[in-house]
């Protein structure tokens, strides 16, 4: 997915998370005051109302959660790839961590599978993508 | 506010994939069509209730329709979960004191390939779009469709039934099993048939207070309940970061209305669930306490909701084969049940449901017969 691939547009709280990214690294926020890891990003903690956050490198391993197989109609950069799937990957460090993301190495998307973060740059951005792991 | 106000005028346009007419006109036909029914003439309207994505604004419906003064006007957000929501506004106001005859429509041209508003968009997503969109997470099928495959996961349904009501845009066009399980996929585990359809057209109701509505010429559909809800940590549509993202909206919404209602969910005769996808069907009956979470797809099995069963639901064919008017079209008919009047009628309907979509920030409706 590259030439017609939609790009995030982050707001200021939110480009931490793709520049990290950049970086080759998976980081959220971390809420200073009460420990709380969230994503995505947002401009306070829901647990403890706190706005003072730092952003915490994860192990970047987790397990697929669920998945779609998407089919046409779909937008033309995306239709080009149909049908493909899309996952959603459950982080190891917290179940409500959850990131939608591709499975990028041929393997079958499955609930439960383990997968762990690489990265791909598309056009100006780097995303993150997730292959299986077996440890 | 529990049975002071009711709607007392429906109206609504003819469904196509195509109108000739603009969003306006299909507005403004629909509200004349609901005045008509209630007897009430357009001067008297001093309120208004609609979508935030409805196109037409209050100001314009007011001077086409030949309005007097308006002392009322509300806009509801969240697409989808906002039908059931203007009617309860309408029923606030009315109760309150702030208008006496409110309309509540909504009217769209979205039969056209090219309205769709996904395929709309800039290349760049700023907002909770930008965790999904730029990998293929593109349209609200897949996003409903992530949710469906963790819910076949944990609780072991198949595919859901289609919707069979023979009527409206799909009258002439049955869908059986075997046709369904070949329709084509459009994001697995949803085919063509587990979507609504794209339509043109308009919805539009009156409501006024009990006494008033005695009054009219229809008998009243009393609303005894309305609720809004959004559960905690939601994120609209791509509900996957909650704790639990199969429990949504619609468990808050449910909470507020059992909460406010004389009757509950085994009290309720005739169910219009939003269904603009299939599986929305099957978590509103577990949100609104119809069976226990996980428990919906064998709720279904026997024909339960079909005519003669013990839920019969979208009773019109709703937004799968009736047309899909963001949910609209559901609370006509949750109004033509409690008249009698519907051409999948319930044998004497007193307590008929109606709720908005699951996914997003919802309402529902619970209308009772005056008796």
């Amino acid at each position: 997915m590259s030439a017609g691939s939609l790009l995030p547009d982050p707001a200021p709280y939110e480009a931490p998370f793709w520049e990290w990214c950049a970086e080759g690294e998976l980081r959220v926020q971390q809420c200073r005051n009460c420990g709380v890891l969230r994503f995505p990003p947002r401009p306070g903690c829901a647990s403890c109302e706190s706005v003072d956050a730092t952003w915490v490198r994860l192990s970047g391993k987790g397990r697929i959660w669920s998945f779609v197989i998407a089919h046409p109609p779909l937008l033309p950069a995306y239709e080009a790839l149909a049908p493909y799937p899309v996952v959603v990957v459950e982080l190891d460090e917290d179940r409500t961590l959850r990131m939608v993301g591709n499975v990028v190495d041929g393997t079958e998307a499955a609930i439960d599978l383990p997968v762990e973060v690489t990265f791909e740059e598309v056009g100006e951005m780097t995303l993150p993508r997730w292959r299986a792991r077996t440890t | 506010m529990k049975d002071r106000t009711a709607i007392a005028g429906i109206g609504q346009t003819p469904f196509a994939k195509s109108l000739p007419e603009t969003e306006l006109e299909l507005a403004l036909a629909a509200i004349r069509a609901a005045l008509e029914d209630a007897g009430i003439g357009a001067w008297e309207v001093d309120g208004f209730a609609s979508f935030t994505m409805e196109p037409n604004v209050e100001v314009e419906i007011a001077r086409n329709l030949g309005c007097g003064d308006v002392t009322f006007w509300s806009q509801v957000g969240y697409g989808g979960g906002a039908a059931c929501a203007t009617i309860g506004h309408a029923a606030m106001a009315v109760a309150t004191g702030r208008a006496s005859v409110v309309v509540a429509w909504r009217a769209r041209k979205r039969g056209a390939a090219t309205s769709r508003p996904w395929a709309n968009v800039p290349d760049r997503v700023a907002g909770p779009a930008q965790w999904s969109r730029p990998f293929g997470l593109l349209r609200p099928v897949d996003e409903i469709a992530m949710l469906t495959r963790r819910y076949m996961h944990e609780y072991g349904a198949t595919r859901a039934h289609a919707n069979r009501s023979p009527r409206a845009m799909m009258f002439a066009k049955p869908l059986d099993r075997d046709t369904y399980m070949a329709g084509r996929w459009i994001s697995e585990p949803l085919c063509i048939y587990d979507n609504c359809l794209e339509s043109d057209g308009a919805v539009a109701a009156v409501i006024v207070s009990a006494d008033r509505a005695r009054d009219c010429p229809q008998p009243p559909a009393l609303i005894h309940a309305a609720a809004q809800g959004m559960n905690a940590q939601l994120q609209t549509m791509t509900n996957y970061h909650s704790t639990d993202p199969l429990t949504g909206p619609g468990w808050a919404c449910a909470t507020a209305l059992w909460r406010d209602a004389d009757v509950g969910p085994r009290d309720v005769q005739v169910a219009q669930l939003y269904d603009a996808f299939s599986p929305l069907v099957l978590l509103s009956l577990e949100a609104y306490g119809f069976c226990k979470r996980g428990d919906a797809p064998g709720f279904t099995d026997n024909g339960a909701l079909g005519p003669g069963g013990r839920l019969p639901v979208n009773t019109s064919g709703a937004g799968m084969s009736e047309a899909y008017v963001h949910g609209f079209n559901l609370v006509a008919e949750g109004v033509r049940q409690i008249r009698g009047t519907s051409t999948s009628q319930v044998d004497g309907a007193e307590v008929s449901l109606v709720t908005s979509g699951e996914g997003v920030p919802t309402s529902a409706l619970l209308l009772t017969a005056d008796r």
